[in-house]
């Protein structure tokens, strides 16, 4: 019979701006569903600090938004789709220290600018499209056969 | 070194210890989460100032040994009950953030491989 298609595992979960609370439970989700399908452990980090990192921006800085994942064998999509300010200038978004985040919410931590930078580092693909007032879509693919 | 050993040595307060017999691979300080999920290890302690619930996601998707809040500061509640629902091991102490990574280096946990 036809195994022609390598069966994906779909995730979906719903975002809300600003629920610090929740923050990170997607995440761990996400990664524990890849530990036990028996991803290798680098593989596993991986994605569950871009993950996390996604996650984090959505709450940080969208009204609310969507983290999706396709799991195959061979590899791991994540999406993050956000409803938000999104971002003027994505080059400068990329560069490491650079944050809009207001300081209430440097002051936990986060906004060290380090979210994309660290997201583009971990991926093994990353593409980023934004529009200012509307939103931003991020997408990861991280390959399983790596690390 | 058992994470034990440390709580016994630094005398930390032990606010979630659901697994003290974990075995401590060293150490890691930085107050900056992202900066922490990109550098620390699993196995590692992490010695912090920030006390509230989201060092608890942290210390979960980077399966850190635990989480010492130096410095006198009192974690949330939140951040206790977190620790505890997901098992992981939170301590506090009043020594500042510079005596405790000391105090670990000396007990033998290193920040970086090969030391």
């Amino acid at each position: 019979m036809g195994d022609k298609a390598e069966q994906a595992i779909m995730l979906e979960f719903t975002l809300q701006g600003q629920d610090f609370i929740r923050a990170g439970e997607a995440s761990s989700e996400i990664k524990q569903r890849l530990k036990k399908l028996g991803f290798k452990p680098d593989v596993v980090r991986r994605a569950a600090i871009v993950a996390y990192e996604s996650e984090m921006n959505v709450i940080i800085h969208a009204r609310k938004g969507t983290l999706r994942v396709e799991i195959t064998p061979r590899k791991i999509l994540i999406q993050a789709l956000d409803e938000g300010p999104g971002i003027a200038d994505i080059e400068q978004a990329m560069q490491e220290g650079f944050s809009t985040a207001p300081d209430m919410i440097r002051e936990l931590g986060f906004g060290a600018g380090m979210g994309l930078p660290n997201i583009k580092r971990f991926a093994d693909e990353f593409k980023i499209q934004s529009r200012v007032g509307e939103g931003t879509l991020l997408e990861i693919i991280i390959h399983a056969d790596k690390g | 070194m058992k994470l034990a050993d440390v709580v016994r040595e630094l005398e930390l307060e032990v606010l979630a210890g659901p697994d003290l017999e974990r075995e401590v691979t060293g150490g890691y300080v930085s107050d900056l989460l992202s900066v922490v999920m990109a550098r620390a290890k699993a196995g590692q302690l992490w010695i912090t100032l920030q006390g509230h619930q989201n060092i608890v996601a942290v210390a979960v998707l980077l399966e850190l040994a635990g989480v010492i809040v130096a410095g006198g500061i009192e974690p949330d509640q939140e951040t206790r009950e977190k620790a505890e629902e997901e098992g992981i091991n939170l301590f506090t102490t009043s020594l500042p953030v510079f005596e405790v990574a000391g105090r670990l280096y000396r007990l033998g946990a290193r920040g970086i491989d090969h030391a």
